[in-house]
């Protein structure tokens, strides 16, 4: 099977506290993983760690070069522009011309035009959501993807993964929600990597 | 990058005035300089070329610490990072958006403040020309500046601390090329040297600063 | 054994420890010899009196302003190639007395100046480089002062530094340009010693050589505290745990 991602022996930190150490876990096309975890486990800083926004204190991620997408907390809306053209410039940014299959994913068809800043949450956060179908991107890294969504919304967003996932796609999400992916979604439960010795990578022990 | 110019222009116009706010302080401080110096127009127009730089320096000062700190916050930097384009592209995006709707506007309507400011007939053509040569460097610099204090508290006063210094050398260059112009005296040597300065800051500086947000984006 | 051996902070602890009281004692030695020597054992200049004796505290501070900025760059080269926390710490501790040094350059040059020139303050190159060199000292530990994550803090300032010093470099010339000034440079500087009478010269190398070694222990001093204090936090974030 063909591997988008392999993780070995990952260790994290934010700020100087070790979280996690030795993840370890291997991510196939049209697969997804869900992370489960407690609250200041280092979720976040997981997934931005495996996306490669912050540096791993100690490990290996193998993946292709541009992977991933990423969506998080911060949605990267702008509200002085309007829907269209919020999208519209990630779609330059990842020469992507085709804005409208996105939209229509999310239902946004009809807001099309309307200014960001006075959009819902939840409608933002599906725009936020529609930048990951622009992107193009094989893994998609989803920190909280159902935060401030309704039900139907929900619905929506699990079609959107299943079809990425059938298309050769990949996912890793972290949500406290339930989200129905189907057979090709395992859970882990990120608890059991929570550190319990102090591993010092970034040369602070050097000071001991 | 064109895209990362085009949406910071649009963003610049829709919120915040875009080029109308500049050009209103440049207005006012030179406003305020003629009310502090007094009305004595044969030393206004002594020291006009230097106020009027000093004065475009403020302006740029002003708009810097929204380079990044607004993308920063929303999270939208992050994605820039993941997005297949360098970060020194965005960087020099960003900083020519910021000079489109600063420096250039500053240029456009520096002659009007050196007539209120008495600035000699023969000293409009350089006054502009040193503008026009010289704030592409200020905002390059200033991005760099922006981009060390990226999500600091009170970056703002920071990030003029550790700029002003910086903006040294073009200060000095680009109102020697003005003075010198107005006062019709030879001016090969500054502005050669402001030409290779804004040259050789916007060429490097977009690299450190990238390399800085970087840094502070992990 | 290779030098950066030293370049572990325990190591470097020891080491320092072992060293510094020498250095001090030397540094006393030196600066008591230079000061008195110069202070009281020179004649006086015969166009400047008895003014011309400020010339052993202003030179030698003025040597070590911008020589420590110099061992800042160094050392922030250091730390972004080879990653040595000494390196990065022995940066940040030399900056506050680059900038004290600065300003005792910048004070005595004023003292100095007044009687000579009639004025406490010119817009002359050398003394505006160093009021610009003052407010990169400024800037650079404003920058540490603002970053809370030691390593960030280092690299960031690192960087400051060494982009500081192209346009420190390049300041310095638009102000030479600038303005050609009154400084009577050559008189002051070493390679030029003709210019300066050998009863003068003598004591003025001791009061540098002084000044060289206070600089080396205050630099000791402070990165010998900064090692302490990130070993502190180091210990303390284990017990956290």
């Amino acid at each position: 099977m063909f591997m988008v991602l392999s993780v070995q022996d990952l260790c994290i930190a934010r700020s100087g506290q070790v979280l996690m150490t030795d993840v370890n876990f291997e991510l196939a096309a049209g697969q997804a993983l869900i992370f489960k975890g407690p609250n200041g486990l280092g979720k976040t800083t997981f997934l931005r760690v495996i996306s490669g926004l912050q540096p791993a204190l100690s490990g290996k991620i193998h993946a292709k070069e541009d992977s991933f997408a990423y969506t998080a907390h911060a949605d990267g809306v702008k509200p002085s522009l309007t829907v269209a053209e919020n999208l519209q410039f990630w779609a330059d940014i990842f020469d992507n011309q085709n804005i409208d299959t996105a939209l229509s994913a999310f239902g946004l068809n009809d807001l099309k035009s309307r200014f960001a800043g006075l959009l819902s949450a939840g409608q933002k956060r599906r725009l936020c959501l529609a930048r990951m179908l622009i992107s193009n991107r094989p893994v998609w890294v989803l920190d909280e993807p159902s935060v401030s969504l309704d039900t139907a919304s929900v619905t929506q967003l699990e079609e959107v993964i299943k079809q990425h996932l059938q298309n050769g796609g990949a996912a890793l999400i972290v949500t406290h929600g339930h989200l129905d992916l189907g057979p090709s979604c395992k859970t882990v439960n990120l608890g059991e990597y929570k550190s319990n010795r102090a591993v010092y990578g970034d040369g602070a022990e050097a000071f001991l | 990058m064109r895209a990362v110019l085009l949406r910071d222009l649009r963003l610049a116009m829709r919120v915040g005035g875009g080029f109308g706010l500049a050009i209103m302080f440049f207005l006012i401080v030179a406003v305020l300089v003629a009310l502090g110096v007094g009305p004595d127009v044969a030393l206004l127009s002594d020291i006009s070329s230097g106020i009027l730089w000093v004065i475009a320096l403020l302006a740029c000062l002003l708009s810097l610490d929204r380079i990044f700190s607004l993308d920063y916050e929303d999270g939208t930097l992050d994605h820039l990072v993941i997005a297949p384009l360098p970060l020194e592209s965005v960087v020099l995006a960003k900083a020519t958006a910021h000079w489109l709707t600063t420096g250039l506007p500053l240029g456009l309507v520096s002659p009007l403040v050196g007539l209120m400011l008495g600035l000699p007939a023969e000293g409009y053509l350089w006054l502009v020309l040193s503008l026009a040569l010289g704030t592409p460097a200020l905002s390059v610099i200033g991005t760099f500046g922006a981009a060390l204090t990226l999500g600091l508290k009170r970056g703002g006063l920071l990030l003029s601390v550790l700029i002003l210094p910086l903006y040294v050398p073009t200060l000095i260059f680009g109102a020697e090329v003005a003075r010198r112009g107005s006062i019709g005296i030879e001016l090969q040597t500054p502005l050669w040297m402001l030409l290779g300065l804004s040259f050789g800051v916007v060429a490097i500086l977009p690299f450190a600063s990238a390399a800085v947000l970087r840094i502070n984006l992990r | 054994m290779s030098l950066w051996e030293y370049a572990n902070p325990v190591k470097f602890l020891n080491l320092s420890g072992r060293v510094l009281p020498w250095v001090a004692l030397l540094s006393a030695i030196c600066l008591v010899v230079g000061l008195i020597w110069g202070f009281f054992f020179t004649p006086d200049d015969y166009r400047m009196g008895s003014t011309v004796k400020i010339i052993y505290i202003h030179v030698p501070a003025a040597l070590m302003a911008i020589n420590a900025w110099f061992m800042m760059l160094v050392a922030s080269l250091i730390w972004l190639i080879r990653r040595h926390h000494v390196s990065a710490l022995a940066a940040k501790a030399a900056a506050p007395v680059g900038l004290v040094m600065t300003l005792i350059a910048l004070i005595t040059g004023a003292i100095w100046g007044q009687p000579m020139w009639g004025t406490w303050w010119a817009w002359d190159p050398r003394l505006t480089s160093f009021l610009i060199l003052f407010q990169f000292y400024i800037g650079y530990l404003a920058l540490w002062k603002a970053i809370e994550n030691p390593d960030s803090a280092a690299d960031l300032t690192s960087i400051l530094c060494i982009v500081g010093s192209v346009f420190a470099v390049l300041s310095r010339y638009a102000v030479n340009f600038w303005n050609q000034g009154l400084h009577q440079g050559a008189s002051l500087s070493l390679d030029k010693e003709k210019n300066v009478a050998n009863e003068f010269y003598h004591p003025l190398l001791f009061s540098i050589a002084g000044f060289v070694f206070l600089f080396l222990v205050l630099v000791l001093i402070g990165t010998r505290s900064e090692i302490r204090i990130r070993r502190a936090s180091v210990i303390v974030a284990r017990k956290i745990r």
